[in-house]
């Protein structure tokens, strides 16, 4: 076992995990942070992807170790209790969801685009989301969402 | 699959790390981004006994332009590329090439030294570095060592990096005001790996072509120039030749059939794309 500390969603965890454990399954299997997907397993699909000091990596393809003093964001942690985030109800209002399954990989890669780059065109986004999968292949609709929720990010960087 | 069971450490320094891959008798990996390194545990191609976590060791993870080239340091990642803004003069080349490895989330993560260590043959990056003449330093337990790219990569995930050696950094010759050139690759879906590609580039000097170096990936078994190509296209006008150039290529490439192409196609894709990218340097299209 191996020993060490991280930050998730905003709360300090000392985390002691075989060091074969991966980011993904140290948040899921321990952290029960079941928002985090993971299908591939071997960094294809994009499902996992979390943010690591507020960059989105695949936790598939990080051992937890790597994460060590860390700020780790999740899905959990992009959500609001009170009301849905910005980029949350652009997904609602386009029904850029099918089943699902892909849908938390997309909101923490297309939130850490839209922050690094609040003016991404239709180009860049669509080349940034061929990291992830989506196999019902609802694509447009998240293309759509994503544009649609750019003015928020752009007047947070303003 | 779950990965298999190893050993972790996260040294300090570079003599530390070495130490340690030394002790472990060849059966220890080192690990930085872990792109490609933890794809393979979880298929279990390979099971070290050990990994050696470079995350907390000084002085890898710094690019330095000086008069001399471009030397990236082995933990420096895509996104440090292109984030490099004075690299669209020192290196242009290595920076267009950037958009093309990968998916963002990778890029966040991948480093230079693990990509030339892992030596997949449609990798942009060992294909960047013979193309260019660039020159890795290899720290073991005996001191650093030099090797040229064109020497390092031997086949697929095989290089003359010792199981005891560690790639520090790679340097990239410094570039030519006179200098053009062009990327080009081709993959089935955006961010996969290329079924072939091309990177070149050529002095031009009075419209004629000098210097010409012309590099294939992808479509053999390991990166490399290809010296019929590049003497069709020195001393020439380049648009006068790209389709000498491009007949040069697909006769020199020896591709392999698989899922996701023929050899047939890669020979032809290998030729279409060499001819593409010298158009494209010449400052015409094709």
């Amino acid at each position: 076992m191996i020993a060490f500390d991280l930050t998730v969603n905003g709360e300090s965890r000392s985390a002691a995990v075989e060091p074969r454990t991966t980011l993904v399954d140290y948040l899921r299997g321990e952290l029960r942070l079941t928002g985090t997907h993971v299908a591939c397993a071997h960094g294809v699909c994009g499902a996992c992807t979390v943010l690591v000091d507020g960059q989105p990596m695949r936790s598939c393809l990080m051992l937890a170790v790597q994460a060590e003093g860390a700020q780790v964001t999740t899905v959990e942690g992009l959500s609001n209790p009170e009301a849905l985030t910005p980029l949350q109800a652009a997904f609602r209002k386009h029904a850029a969801v099918q089943c699902g399954f892909c849908t938390p990989g997309i909101l923490t890669t297309m939130h850490a685009l839209l922050t690094n780059e609040p003016h991404a065109d239709e180009a860049r986004i669509r080349e940034v989301l061929s990291g992830n999968l989506c196999r019902c292949t609802g694509y447009m609709a998240i293309v759509a969402a994503v544009l649609d929720a750019r003015a928020h990010y752009a007047g947070a960087a303003a | 699959m779950k990965l298999p069971r190893f050993d972790y450490a996260a040294p300090t320094s570079i003599a530390q790390a070495v130490a340690l891959l030394a002790q472990s008798g060849g059966s220890a990996r080192p690990i930085a981004g872990g792109q490609s390194l933890m794809p393979l545990l979880a298929f279990r191609v390979t099971a070290p006994s050990l990994l050696v976590d470079l995350r907390k060791v000084p002085g890898l993870g710094e690019i330095t332009i000086g008069a001399d080239g471009v030397t990236l340091g082995a933990r420096v990642r895509w996104c440090d590329i292109e984030a490099e803004a004075r690299l669209a003069t020192a290196q242009p080349l290595l920076r267009a090439a950037m958009a093309h490895v990968a998916h963002y989330q990778i890029r966040q993560r991948g480093t230079v030294g693990g990509s030339l260590a892992h030596a997949d043959p449609a990798a942009e990056l060992p294909g960047l570095a013979v193309t260019c003449d660039a020159v890795l330093t290899l720290q073991g337990p005996g001191g650093a060592r030099r090797v040229a790219a064109a020497d390092f990569f031997l086949g697929p995930l095989e290089t003359a990096l010792a199981p005891d050696e560690l790639i520090t950094a790679v340097q990239f010759p410094a570039w030519s005001p006179t200098r053009r050139w062009g990327f080009q690759e081709l993959s089935r879906r955006h961010g996969d790996f290329a079924l072939a590609g091309i990177a070149l580039h050529f002095d031009l000097v009075g419209g004629r072509a000098t210097d010409a170096h012309i590099g294939v990936f992808g479509a053999c078994t390991r990166p490399h120039r290809i010296a019929s190509a590049e003497a069709a296209l020195n001393g020439q006008v380049p648009a006068a030749v790209a389709a000498a150039v491009s007949q040069a290529v697909t006769e020199a490439v020896t591709p392999m059939d698989d899922i996701h192409a023929s050899a047939a196609y890669r020979r032809d894709l290998a030729g279409v794309l060499a001819e593409r990218a010298l158009l494209a340097a010449a400052g015409e299209t094709a």
